[in-house]
């Protein structure tokens, strides 16, 4: 089958909408919850829910909405234990995610039939989704990402500030319930694309990609989710149109497709962070008296914008910094300053 | 005009340990108020209590006429917390900070408005940090990063500025534009109530000290001459109490709040 004829099948199709939607929805709660310093909430939810598939599994019903259930139930439980702030807080929530995790094992095992069903929600199956899957995905995908844009400057300032925002009048309370539920809901809605065991790394990933060379939230926001599209599709054709013969799963390739865009963007927002500290402006108004005049010694160069040390704005002019000397420009030779 | 704060027979407890006690006070209108005391005198949670994050146990409690269970009219109360570590996990612009100010004007779902963008850089401008609108805050240093924290208070175009240790870690040029920033405020009518461990530069603007020890009020009035810089010489024995270092022995919470 060419690729082309592949692209065209239904059941391709229907992934690759799935891909877009889950992309987007993922990174963007994902942003609240890196934010909020919770990368790994997703995650506790992702094991929560697999109680819920398996409960659906067993009693016949759609997977996918007992799953919603169950991960909107454990997101608040987790919401209120977070809030309650208790010293023992991280082990109640490890004990909440193995919980969920066993109880999901198990029950599956009761429904007998079910195990082989349960991997497709662990591992992703996104090109197995029939026409109402996909309907249900995007349209809560798409309650996600409209929340989660639109109330953009409630829920930052909600994340940021706690104090500043309930004196400001916000309902906190519900804004932090709001976001544990979008979590739930899109840790389901991309369960079915990257897996309930990965799908974490969808909400998080993006993220910490974007910030490397980000420095406002609103640009942030806005390229994570930009690059959970990316990975997500990318993946998706990746495993779509690999040679016959070669078994890629699209789940794993579309995290690992993520981690590879965080790898290669890593050492340049690094080089950019130690760019901007070695060229931030040195104060020109420190109250001190002048440094006593003091020429440098004997300079083999002549500083300017190439010589290759940083140079860094210091009032009316340019410090050159040069073997920990910050070396100005004077006539014909350089002061120490 | 009813006064923006009038608390009567004020208490407040932290996890069920009394810490306020008995407090009685009225911020009039105008006031440069600044509350002093040593550390663990309760300063920092009489502004809670004032802003309604920490409730009272007994007492009441008025918000410019209106007691504050029914008390929703939250612009005109500008809080600025005392400074947490450098942002959160994500990068935020001083801009994207400064905005979040006015979210007690707008709607929900709705863009900022014209008069959002005038605000805020007003707010901007007044602090001095308008040139730096678009960096991120984590690369301010501390007590630009105050000024921020402030700047958003201001952006809500508040009646009552409550500011929780402008000063604390905060180098004299920022204390300095931070008085400035003060100033400027005061002339324009705002009711200004701040939680100084010293006052220095912001010495010559306060009208009116209240001074808190143990969880009570000791001493209201206008304030005297040599708080803040002028450290060490020609201290009123009366008042030697509210010089941090001699109550840090005695006081009984000592670390506990603040």
């Amino acid at each position: 089958m060419s690729a082309v004829e592949l692209l065209s099948e239904p059941f391709m199709q229907r992934a690759l909408a799935a891909a877009v939607f889950i992309g987007l929805a993922a990174p963007a709660v994902g942003t609240y919850l890196v934010q909020r310093r919770l990368a790994l909430m997703g995650d506790g939810i992702g094991h929560v829910a697999v109680t819920g598939v398996a409960l659906g599994i067993l009693t016949g019903t759609s997977p996918t909405w007992t799953a919603v259930v169950v991960a909107v139930l454990g997101a608040v439980l987790i919401e209120v234990i977070r809030e309650r702030g208790s010293t023992n807080g991280d082990v109640a929530l490890a004990l909440l995610f193995y919980g969920g995790l066993a109880g999901g094992l198990f029950v599956t095992g009761l429904a007998g039939t079910g195990a082989a069903k349960l991997h497709g929600f662990l591992f992703g199956s996104i090109t197995t989704l029939n026409g109402t899957d996909v309907i249900v995905t995007m349209s809560l995908a798409a309650v996600v990402v409209v929340t989660c844009v639109g109330l953009a400057p409630q829920l930052f300032a909600v994340a940021q500030d706690q104090d500043f925002a309930r004196v400001a009048g916000l309902r906190v309370r519900f804004y932090n319930v709001l976001v544990a539920v979008l979590a739930a809901v899109s840790v389901t809605v991309a369960m079915r694309s990257v897996g309930l065991l990965l799908v974490s790394a969808l909400m998080v990933v993006p993220v910490a990609t974007a910030q490397q060379l980000t420095r406002s939230f609103r640009t942030t926001l806005t390229s994570a989710m930009g690059l959970g599209v990316a990975a997500s599709l990318g993946g998706l054709l990746a495993a779509a149109l690999a040679p016959a013969g070669a078994h890629v799963q699209p789940g794993p390739t579309i995290v690992l497709l993520a981690l590879a865009g965080f790898v290669v963007t890593w050492p340049i927002g690094a080089w950019l962070r130690r760019r901007q500290r070695l060229t931030a402006p040195f104060p020109a108004d420190t109250g001190l008296p002048p440094y006593d005049h003091m020429d440098s010694e004997i300079h083999p160069h002549e500083h300017g914008p190439d010589c290759g040390h940083p140079a860094v704005r210091h009032g009316d002019h340019v410090d050159y910094v040069h073997d920990g000397h910050r070396h100005a420009p004077h006539g014909e030779h350089y002061d120490e300053h | 005009m009813s006064d923006p704060v009038v608390l009567r027979q004020g208490a407040v407890a932290i996890d069920g340990r009394p810490v306020l006690r008995g407090l009685d006070l009225t911020v009039r209108s105008g006031d440069f108020l600044a509350l002093m005391g040593a550390n663990g005198s309760g300063k920092s949670t009489l502004v809670r209590a004032i802003t309604g994050l920490l409730p009272l146990t007994v007492g009441s409690l008025e918000l410019f006429g209106t007691p504050i269970d029914d008390f929703d009219d939250w612009s005109r109360l500008g809080y600025v917390p005392q400074r947490a570590g450098a942002g959160s996990g994500v990068p935020a612009s001083v801009w994207e900070i400064v905005a979040s100010g006015r979210l007690g004007h707008r709607k929900l779902f709705r863009p900022l408005s014209k008069l959002d963008r005038m605000a805020i850089n007003d707010a901007l401008e007044v602090v001095g940090l308008a040139h730096r609108a678009k960096d991120g805050v984590h690369r301010l240093s501390g007590g630009q990063q105050q000024r921020v924290l402030i700047a958003r208070a201001l952006a809500g175009e508040p009646e009552m500025l409550l500011l929780d240790e402008p000063t604390a870690g905060v180098d004299i040029t920022n204390q300095r534009a931070l008085a400035a920033t003060l100033r400027e405020l005061g002339s324009r009518g705002s009711t200004i109530v701040l939680v100084a461990h010293e006052l220095g530069p912001l010495a010559p603007l306060v009208s009116r000290a209240v001074v808190m020890r143990d969880g009570r009020i000791v001493q209201d009035g206008p304030p005297l001459a040599d708080h803040g810089l002028e450290h060490g010489h020609h201290h009123d024995p009366l008042h030697e109490h509210d010089h941090g270092h001699a109550v840090r022995l005695t006081s009984p919470i000592e670390g506990g709040l603040s």
